[in-house]
């Protein structure tokens, strides 16, 4: 396998990467996470992330240079995520990307953090059949994109079909588990404990009836569903019952998967793309891919999975976007680089 | 005229308030970059290291010393610098030698305060002498926000005596204030004439005689975090009424 050696360094979130690949052969995926330090604050909190990117940034890039026996000195070029996410945090994967580059005397290529996203499936899938719909789930984003071209330049490249109004589907998950008194991070948690009867309780669909379909198609909404959790439970205790907590947990997941699903495979039919693609941290959901498979496989529709270690935010999807972008003649950034928290999907390449 | 020895320069980077990077051969300047932009640190910081070390003929082979300040300072800004410069050092494989920012402005003042009184005690025909001590001691402050000031106190030749702190300007020792900070409460601290601003080149030049703070930022403040408060009932039942968890 050839192409680019590429360096990819993420920190848009609670995840330190460096990763490193050539073309779409993955050598190395180090992450550092500072999940554990933000569990008594139920979410992320940013000044904390961004300390921690600090601390572990120069570890993790000698752990993934080590891992892939490279010498920086054989990097090609430099990859860093420099949106969306949050600020404080993103700024120190820039500029520890933007001294790397300079000191290697290599080019420098800031790209976008949900492209990465799509982009890492080439590592264990190959090219990606397009145009593509992925469906991107985690504590910090839910977005629903069409994929014309990774890098973002050929067709319509990377469109935003939808993307939730309130809530990620992840943080909707952090926060049920703390009204049921679980730990955080809610997603696993709330997956495990999900044994009892999805069905049990009704809870709302965000963004599904008739009138919002015809705004929201394909935006999703949490806020709502996380409130009529709270409220059941609220319920049962005022009127001294139990809380089932197996099937509140079903029932809720249920709710999350239902609609993050109908949505994907909804938008796959509109837009005629065969493959769906799913990606972030909430992709590891062991219902959301049960039901994403039994409903693609009716549809027809070819279900392109990561495997979990590179569906959370991590180096090897932005090396790999990099590898991606320069292959399709992308420009180097600018030396004025900076991060934009709120970099549009649009905008694969800044 | 670029000079024609390669190697042995120290290359000094300091983000807590502006953006500033330094080149010194020894202790003979170089070149003092800077940029009065107090948010644009990752967008301004490799440039101005690429225009320094172009400045002087050089590049970053040349560099054998990295000095980086550690803050007080804005936390965003502050990283800034601290990751570039532990980059920096690291592909260099040189060692990164971390100083408090507020050090080298109180190196400048004590500088100028010492040649002053050298040629005050000149023109006074070498009568009088040095102070006694404790009376040359000085405070240097920058701005913390939140109303309050980051700071640290030294004596008249530039050793620091205590801090960095950060406080209201009402907390900072009543001593002579120089530094950025100053002039932002010139009505509660006792501002006097001298730096008001880090001098890079300086930093580079004379950095490896500050003290060494490490290698961990000067945060002096804990982030911003509030562990959750009990949940919020959504069913607005009378006080009393709700049922214990
Ligand atoms: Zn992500």
């Amino acid at each position: 396998m050839s192409g680019p050696l590429v360096l990819g360094i993420e920190s848009s979130c609670d995840e330190t990467g460096v990763g490193i690949v050539r073309g779409h052969e993955l050598l190395a995926n180090e992450v550092a996470s500072s999940v554990d330090l933000h569990a008594r604050f139920g979410g992320v909190v940013p000044e904390i992330a961004s300390r921690a990117h600090l601390e572990a940034m120069l570890p993790t890039l000698e752990r993934a240079c080590a891992k892939a026996d490279v010498d920086l000195t054989e990097i090609d070029a430099v990859a860093v995520t420099a949106g969306p996410g949050l600020m404080g945090a993103l700024v120190v994967g820039v500029a520890a990307a933007k001294a790397l580059a300079f000191a290697l005397g290599k080019p420098l290529y800031g790209v976008n953090h949900l492209a990465g996203h799509v982009a890492v499936d080439l590592l264990e899938h190959g090219p990606l059949p397009t145009p593509c719909v992925a469906l991107l789930v985690s504590g910090g984003h839910t977005s629903l994109l069409l994929v014309d071209d990774i890098a973002g330049v050929r067709g319509r490249g990377i469109v935003e079909l939808g993307a939730t109004i309130d809530d990620a589907a992840g943080e909707a998950y952090d926060k049920v588990a703390r009204l049921l008194g679980l730990p955080y991070p809610g997603g696993p948690v709330i997956d495990r404990a999900a044994t009892g009867d999805p069905r049990a309780i009704a809870f709302p669909r965000g963004l599904t009836t008739r009138r919002d379909l015809e705004k929201h198609r394909f935006d999703f909404s949490f806020s709502g569903l996380k409130t009529a959790v709270a409220r059941w439970v609220e319920t049962r205790e005022r009127d001294g019952l139990d809380v089932p907590l197996a099937d509140v947990a079903a029932s809720f997941q249920e709710a999350v998967c239902d609609v993050l699903s109908a949505k994907a495979l909804a938008a796959c039919a509109a837009t005629g793309a065969t493959n769906l693609l799913i990606g972030g941290g909430v992709a590891a959901n062991g219902r959301l891919r049960a039901l994403l498979a039994e409903r693609a496989d009716a549809a027809g529709v070819t279900l392109r999975t990561p495997r979990p270690g590179l569906c959370t935010d991590n180096g090897a999807m932005i090396a790999v976007l990099g590898a991606e972008v320069i292959d399709a003649g992308g420009r180097p950034s600018a030396p004025d680089l900076g991060a934009d928290s709120g970099l549009p999907v649009s905008r694969v390449l800044v | 005229m670029p000079d024609p020895r390669p190697g042995g320069l120290t290359l000094a980077l300091d983000t807590s308030t502006d953006v500033t990077v330094g080149l010194a051969r020894g202790t003979e300047v170089l070149a003092a970059e800077r940029v009065t932009d107090r948010v644009a640190h990752v967008e301004q910081l490799v440039p101005l290291v690429h225009r320094a070390l172009a400045s002087a003929g050089a590049t970053l082979a040349d560099v054998d010393h990295v000095v980086v300040g550690l803050g007080p300072g804005p936390f965003t800004g502050l990283r800034v610098g601290i990751v570039s410069a532990q980059v920096l050092a690291h592909v260099r494989g040189v060692a990164l030698h971390g100083v408090c920012s507020l050090d080298p402005i109180a190196l400048a003042h004590a500088t100028a305060m010492s040649s002053a009184s050298a040629s005050e005690w000149n023109s006074a025909g070498g009568v009088g002498g040095r102070p006694p001590s404790g009376q040359g001691d000085f405070v240097v402050a920058t701005d913390a926000r939140r109303r309050e000031v980051y700071w640290a106190r030294y004596a008249a030749d530039g050793t620091r005596l205590q801090g960095p702190e950060v406080s209201s300007p009402d907390d900072v020792a009543r001593l002579p204030t120089v530094g950025p900070g100053a002039d932002l409460y010139a009505d509660r601290l006792e501002v006097v004439d001298g730096p008001r601003v880090l001098d890079p080149g300086l930093l580079a030049a004379r950095g490896a005689d500050l003290p060494d703070a490490g290698t961990e930022p000067l945060y002096l403040r804990r982030p911003d975090a509030a562990e959750p408060a009990r949940r919020k009932s959504v069913l607005h039942l009378p006080p009393g009424q709700a049922v214990r968890r």
